[in-house]
């Protein structure tokens, strides 16, 4: 290739599939294409040619046909169409024409093929993309998630701007002023001969200035790394800009340093993600930290529905809605527990507030009720403290409540003086639910093993996890009860043919996709998870642990994430059509609702959640027998 | 264009075919014959059917008798496909200084210049990729008078041919650019017709890199977009070349 075609390359390499690519490859590619223009409305290909190229939007956009005239996709700057034909060697099957006009490059055909064949990223790319397309309901005529498909070096719009750790404060605000950033990274450059640059050690934001100089009347030349933030969190990349977001808001940061390798890239702040987004909820979640009132924060509580319809509406994957939910859902907690101890005076031990079920796995919905806990320090006198935890878990809940999140029925809850409770009686309860599984500790181990500490000492949760980690990954036996009582819910397989539904008066001829569906997919998820000791509480994550140790075949763990992930995602749009209609969201689904493809689709997940079951079976009744 | 004066006024009169059979006759260097005998495209025939080649220089300065060709980026087109396997560029040695701000907006530097060759040492490489095609530039006072000028010194022949100039078309279709006083004082602003701000009128993407290469390559697109909006695949290129 041209060294001179970087320019080129480099769009190439901005976007998916090319991204992932070796370099050769992409230098092969872009020596390859023939460059054309069109204007808006030209036919680009039509049904019946022979299929000789695929193309690339260099600019401009496309529009995307069925053989029956309907519109089934439109394609933007960095997206490719054309390459369903050369799969099959064939014909043309969905003619193009061009919306605006365009700057195409075309790929022919037997770079096509040869990429095809020497990179498997691309290959299943432009199978998987058939897939994918065909899922978002595409005559809805959506674009596609940015987010989702843009890396975060995308982002990064200048230079690092960085200042040695020895800066003092004015110093460093006259740097960002001169610079024009809102965040400032500090580095350590003590490290003398043995490194070959600085090491990032800390930062310094716009806020923090504000609140930790400015309000406190810091003296001018206080040393900056009195007040910096340290224990970085960083993102890498290659990472997406939605990993990015879910960083933001799971950390509640708004400055992301970028890490390549061992070099910081740049930041990328808050406000480079939500241009991506019109009303992103990112910036609900900055809201939620601003309220005084527990009377705010109910205003603000009811934009999260909107938010969540607008996820769903711009095509965000389950994993991204869950995660910005719960996201949410863990500010709402944060800022109440700040409130109340703004109300009720600094805890008189520390304390961690604990979040479990959905919240902690990153997978909340909109319907959903509020699991919590809190871990006290093990100098907690129950005369003396409780009375303030008693009255600050009650704050909490009648909060969460006010904001949506209603009472646990299960009393799952921090007002519950059983789950509010020093580290040691909870190591206790939960070694005692591993080594004596009876019904009721397999039970609390289901919900209170996904947890998450969102408030104070989170190492206390952290503790807790590491015991979950090494205690359940060597008891056989209480991993085999845990199996069984996981094959008790089973997807409804049946339903296509005999409509096997719910028989719970209300909801006669639907079924519960969480209770038939995602809640038997994530049981059976966690058990595996549980018995390689990996720490991950996602569902998501925890099938990325699980294919690490081998436990299950590469096939099979993709097939469980897409089952999953399309199960979730109908339960989701599902939930999505009754908010935008004005009705109460649950999880039932009445079969007639499903389109042809959900049906067909839902199909094969619940087969696969049906198979897993009996792997999990297999797997545990044979060394049950062994074991016990 | 610099007037070769071994070239006859009966021969420059011709029309551009037989322009190029006089020639071929008329040269005695084997590269010049070479080009002249690949021919040229009948005046009536449409743009649609023309072998093109996007051609862009950057060099020293504007004046083709003061300065010299640093580097030679080519592309040929059809108004249907660019065709990048068929790229290429080249850095050359010019027979004068380097400017200092010329090199700044190159970004080709000293150490790249002494390492490359002289342009006699690639004219073919050249030729192979202009022979039988009609070139196009962006403002055409740069590549036609600065190639003629580098081959007169080295071949002591110059170089005549037809070419299109995306910039002479835009300046054609906005013969008012300037806008008159009254409108200056109402705010607006002339039409540019550079190589970036045309390209923006057709929505064509912006280009981070400056080099000979990209600059042909976005020529090449310019006089697609320009064609499509404004003439017909159909227009004849006489109506076009220069």
């Amino acid at each position: 290739m041209q060294a001179e075609l970087i320019d080129i390359r480099n769009h190439l390499i901005q976007h998916a599939p090319f991204d992932d690519m070796p370099e050769e490859l992409v230098n092969q590619l872009t020596e390859s294409i023939e460059i054309s223009y069109v204007r808006a409305g030209t036919q680009i290909t039509e049904t019946g040619q022979i299929s000789t190229r695929m193309y690339y939007v260099r600019s401009g956009a496309v529009e995307i046909f069925r053989r029956s005239g309907e519109l089934y996709n439109r394609i933007g700057e960095g997206e490719i169409f054309g390459q369903f034909g050369l799969l099959m060697r064939g014909q043309v099957r969905f003619p193009a024409r061009a919306l605006e006009d365009s700057l195409l490059y075309s790929i022919p055909a037997e770079t096509f093929h040869h990429l095809f064949e020497n990179d498997e990223n691309f290959a299943d790319f432009v199978e998987i993309e058939d897939r994918s397309r065909l899922r978002s309901a595409v005559s809805r005529r959506e674009k596609s998630n940015a987010l989702m498909t843009s890396r975060v070096s995308r982002l990064i719009s200048r230079k690092t701007v960085s200042a040695p750790t020895t800066v003092r404060l004015q110093e460093a605000a006259r740097i960002m002023t001169d610079q024009g950033v809102s965040a400032l990274l500090l580095m350590d450059e003590e490290c003398g001969d043995k490194c070959d640059s600085d090491r990032l050690t800390g930062i310094i934001t716009d806020k923090d200035l504000r609140t930790r100089a400015v309000t406190e009347a810091l003296p001018s030349e206080t040393p900056i790394s009195e007040i910096m933030t340290e224990g970085l969190i960083t993102i890498r990349a290659s990472s997406y800009v939605f990993e990015a977001m879910l960083t933001m808001l799971h950390n509640n940061v708004h400055h992301l340093p970028v890490i390549d390798g061992e070099e910081v890239r740049g930041v990328i702040a808050l406000a480079d993600i939500v241009r991506y987004e019109s009303q992103s909820s990112l910036y609900l979640v900055s809201n939620i930290f601003h309220q005084q009132h527990v009377k705010g924060l109910k205003k603000i509580s009811l934009d999260v529905r909107d938010s969540f319809v607008r996820m769903v509406n711009e095509d965000a994957n389950s994993h991204m809605i869950g995660s910005a939910m719960a996201g949410i859902g863990r500010s709402f907690t944060q800022r109440l527990l700040e409130l109340g101890e703004e109300k009720l005076g600094p805890p008189p031990v520390p304390y961690c507030f604990m979040a479990l079920g959905s919240m902690a796995r990153d997978e909340q919905l909109v319907v959903t009720d509020q699991d919590n806990a809190m871990i006290l320090d093990d100098s907690f006198v129950p005369e003396e403290h409780d009375p303030y935890f008693l009255e600050l878990a009650k704050f909490v809940s009648d909060g969460l409540a006010e904001c949506g999140y209603t009472y646990c029925t299960g009393d799952i809850m921090a007002t519950n003086p059983k789950w509010r409770q020093p580290l040691k009686v909870w190591r206790s309860y939960f070694t005692d639910w591993i080594e004596n599984p009876k019904a009721q500790a397999l039970l609390n181990s289901n919900i209170f093993f996904d947890l998450d500490g969102i408030y104070g000492r989170t190492e206390f949760a952290e503790d807790l996890k590491t015991l979950i980690c090494e205690k359940a990954s060597s008891s056989q036996l209480f991993l085999t009860l845990m199996a069984r009582n996981a094959l008790n819910r089973t997807p409804p397989l049946g339903f296509f043919r005999t409509f096997v539904l719910e028989e719970d008066g209300k909801h006669q001829k639907t079924f519960n996709l969480k209770r038939r569906g995602t809640a038997p997919l994530s049981d059976l998820i966690r058990i595996h998870a549980l018995a390689c000791g990996s720490r991950a509480q996602n569902s998501f994550e925890r099938l990325k642990s699980i294919g690490k140790t081998k436990l299950i075949m590469e096939d099979d763990l993709s097939n469980l994430r897409d089952a999953l992930e399309f199960i979730s995602i109908v339960r989701i749009r599902h939930q999505a059509l009754t908010l935008e209609a004005g009705g109460e969201p649950d999880n039932n689904v009445r079969p007639e609702d499903l389109s042809p493809f959900e049906r067909s689709h839902l199909k094969d997940a619940f087969q696969v959640v049906s198979n897993a079951q009996k792997f999990l079976r297999f797997r545990y009744n044979s060394q049950a027998t062994r074991h016990v | 264009m610099s007037d070769s004066a071994s070239v006859p006024d009966g021969i420059k009169c011709l029309p551009w075919p037989e322009q190029f059979q006089a020639l071929a006759k008329h040269t005695k260097a084997p590269v010049l014959k070479a080009f002249y005998e690949a021919g040229c495209v009948a005046p009536d025939t449409p743009v649609c059917d023309v072998p093109m080649v996007a051609l862009d220089f950057e060099t020293t300065g504007l004046e083709s008798e003061a300065h010299s060709i640093v580097s030679i980026g080519l592309v040929p087109f059809t108004l249907d496909a660019i065709l990048l396997s068929q790229a290429k560029h080249w850095i050359v040695r010019p027979k004068l200084p380097l400017h200092q701000m010329s090199v700044t907006f190159h970004g080709i530097t000293h150490a790249d210049i002494e390492k490359a060759p002289d342009l006699s040492d690639i004219l073919e490489e050249v030729f192979a990729s202009l022979n039988g095609r009609i070139p196009v530039v962006h403002f055409r006072h740069i590549e036609r008078p600065f190639l003629d000028v580098a081959l007169q010194y080295r071949l002591n022949e110059g170089i005549r041919f037809p070419l299109v100039d995306t910039m002479a078309i835009e300046a054609h279709l906005h013969p008012d650019r300037q806008p008159s006083f009254f409108k200056r004082l109402i705010g607006e602003k002339p039409v540019s017709i550079r190589l970036s701000d045309s390209r923006k009128r057709y929505g064509l993407p912006h280009y981070a890199a400056h080099n000979a290469l990209i600059d042909a390559i976005a020529t090449a697109e310019l006089l697609q977009a320009q064609i499509q909006h404004h003439f017909s695949p159909q227009t004849p290129i006489g109506d076009l070349w220069l």
